[in-house]
């Protein structure tokens, strides 16, 4: 009776042991959110504090100046956009066609391999390696000493292409192969089953993807300091023969500046960023729902 | 009946992705007619271009002067770059520029190239920038250092870790360093002035690329030491105390005053722009030279650098002439 007790005793002592560290976990991890979501609120705070009272309709509309209070983000707001509107035109296809090849029509021999290990090392390297590379090859062979947009776009495309392959081969990797096998079973060849059945079902994955790696171009600046350099530029880019700046090289030098105004300015062209970010992600995750919502799932 | 609806949205879903595609390929092949249709357009309106780049130190400057000169002439395009005074020499002497930003003289090395490359150029004074050296607000015992006393500071392997090392009377304070990383100007020009070689320098101390790093941490350290370029310290001197420099006639410290008179000696430095003669010839860049001369001196000062004497811009836009 008395051993029955001191088992069921310690029992117990195991059980409380075991509710306890449970509920440490679960602590440590809410920590963890907060801890991350604090930051991010500070610095968001932070920025739109600093930066709102420069953010007006003169900001969007102007070039920059040496006075902050006259400065504007015309021009590096519109490069941006022709860099990565040009990068997504560049990327998508390749990016997406390599992925489907590799997975659906690549058999899986050494030497695919070797390319797959080989995109994926390419995904780490530094962002500035690649700025030189599109100097020598972009700016300087093709074409010849012009510091276009297309130079950039080009080299942007190259930076991210990666992720974009990466991404997309594993959205293609989700998709189970019970589908495929249907398909195939009703009589489909390669071409109809990755048109049909397996791109329908990984796009949502890849647009995630894709948009994640353009976030990323977006926000660089070593690449484009090194092909565009120009940080006061008073002009549109009108065609892809232009020469451009980015936001982030705008931002950059603004922040650099030893007059205080310039920090206001800076973060009102960090919040000018963030919306174009924010309103990216928002097509992505608009045409996520728009082909997940379907009615035959 | 349900196998022929699960058909159409089988068909309304093709039809989606095939728009899709067929929208993303045409607007890319738009996108590269444009590219090779803008090639020949762009190379029209060149003649209306100047082009600068280089020291990002010069930069405020050049976008100074080029933000004024476009009020009167709108016409005239003037993209300004930041590839810093070597990189914007490595363009400018292969004519892809017409002028160069420099904080520093061009190098034997760079103007060797330029020979080679048969591009002749005209080196230009705009303004002066006083290194400054700046300790917290909170240091009282520190007004003047002698150039040998910076040095055994700053020098390589340096070992001075406390006020009282740099003279006894100092008090028992810890010294801690900031200062310009090894890529900037700054970090050149000082370590040649005070250290007697360029780039030799001790490497324990905070370096950053942004001076305004450096700002914040000499004034949130006590014991704090750092320097950088002028403007950064005239725009904080409610922060900062600056340290007045004793080169061998007396302490002076930096000022719009003692830089331009030449008094603050050796901390201050001469910014310049090169200018290629070729594009020296156009009409628009001999305009926007002239009036960078004429108008460098206020402007300079606006940005938070020191004009020239009046004499000098003179003597250089005669000498163009």
């Amino acid at each position: 009776m008395n051993k029955l007790d001191s088992t069921s005793n310690q029992r117990q002592k195991i059980h409380a042991v075991r509710v306890m560290r449970d509920r440490i976990f679960v602590v440590a991890f809410v920590l963890a959110v907060v801890v991350g979501i604090a930051g991010l609120a500070a610095l968001l705070l932070d920025v739109l504090v600093d930066g709102l009272p420069f953010l007006d309709w003169h900001f969007m509309s102007s070039y920059a100046s040496r006075k902050a209070e006259q400065s504007g983000i015309l021009a590096p707001l519109a490069g941006t956009v022709w860099i990565v509107g040009m990068t997504a035109l560049l990327t998508i296809p390749i990016g997406v066609g390599t992925a489907i090849y590799l997975e659906e029509f690549a058999s899986k021999n050494r030497f695919n391999r070797l390319i797959e290990l080989n995109i994926a090392n390419l995904a780490g390297v530094p962002s500035v390696i690649y700025g030189l590379l599109g100097l020598a090859v972009f700016v300087q062979f093709l074409f010849n000493g012009s510091r276009n947009v297309t130079a950039g776009a080009l080299t942007m495309t190259l930076l991210i292409l990666p992720i974009v392959v990466i991404a997309s081969q594993e959205a293609i990797k989700a998709v189970p192969s019970s589908y495929r096998d249907a398909a195939y079973a009703m009589g489909a060849n390669r071409w109809q089953v990755v048109k049909a059945v397996v791109l329908p079902q990984a796009l949502p994955g890849m647009m995630s993807g894709i948009i994640l790696a353009l976030s990323r171009a977006i926000g660089e600046s070593a690449p484009i300091l090194i092909i565009s350099s120009l940080v006061w530029v008073t002009f549109v880019p009108t065609s892809p023969d232009s020469k451009f700046t980015v936001l982030p090289l705008q931002i950059f030098t603004w922040i650099s500046q030893p007059q205080h105004e310039f920090r206001g300015i800076a973060a009102a062209g960090i919040i000018v960023l963030l919306v174009v970010l924010l309103s990216m992600n928002g097509v992505a995750i608009w045409i996520r729902s728009k082909y997940q919502s379907r009615p035959d799932q | 009946m349900s196998q022929g609806a699960l058909n159409n949205v089988q068909k309304t879903e093709q039809r989606k992705l095939s728009k899709l595609a067929l929208t993303l390929i045409s607007v890319l092949i738009v996108a590269i007619i444009a590219a090779c249709g803008g090639g020949e357009s762009g190379s029209g309106n060149e003649s209306t271009e100047i082009t600068i780049d280089g020291s990002s130190t010069v930069f405020p400057i050049s976008q100074a002067v080029a933000e004024e000169f476009r009020r009167d002439h709108p016409e005239v395009q003037i993209p300004v770059g930041i590839s810093g005074t070597g990189g914007g020499f490595k363009r400018f002497v292969t004519g892809e520029t017409d002028i160069s930003d420099a904080s520093r003289p061009i190098k034997e090395s760079e103007a060797a190239l330029a020979a080679k490359n048969g591009i002749e150029y005209t080196e230009i004074t705009v303004a002066y920038d006083g290194l400054s050296i700046v300790l917290n607000r909170a240091n009282d015992f520190v007004t003047c250092l002698t150039i040998d006393e910076l040095k055994s500071i700053w020098e390589p392997n340096s070992s001075v870790s406390n006020w009282n090392q740099v003279r006894s009377s100092f008090p028992d304070k810890p010294l801690r360093l900031y200062g310009p990383d090894t890529d900037s100007g700054t970090f050149d020009y000082f370590t040649a002035e005070v250290n007697g070689e360029e780039d030799a320098s001790r490497s324990d101390y905070t370096a950053s690329s942004d001076d305004n790093v450096l700002v914040q941490g000499v004034s949130g350290d006590q014991g704090a030491m750092g320097y950088f370029g002028f403007a950064y310290y005239t725009e904080n001197a409610s922060l900062l105390n600056v340290l007045s420099v004793d080169g061998g006639a007396g302490c002076v410290e930096p000022s719009v005053q003692t830089i331009n008179d030449g008094s603050y000696n050796p901390l201050s430095r001469e910014m310049y722009i090169y200018v290629n003669n070729a594009s020296l010839e156009r009409p628009e860049v001999r305009d926007f030279i002239e009036f960078y001369l004429n108008n460098a001196g206020e402007l300079a000062e606006e940005v938070g650098y020191v004009g020239l004497p009046q004499a000098d811009y003179q003597a250089q836009i005669d000498a163009l002439n």
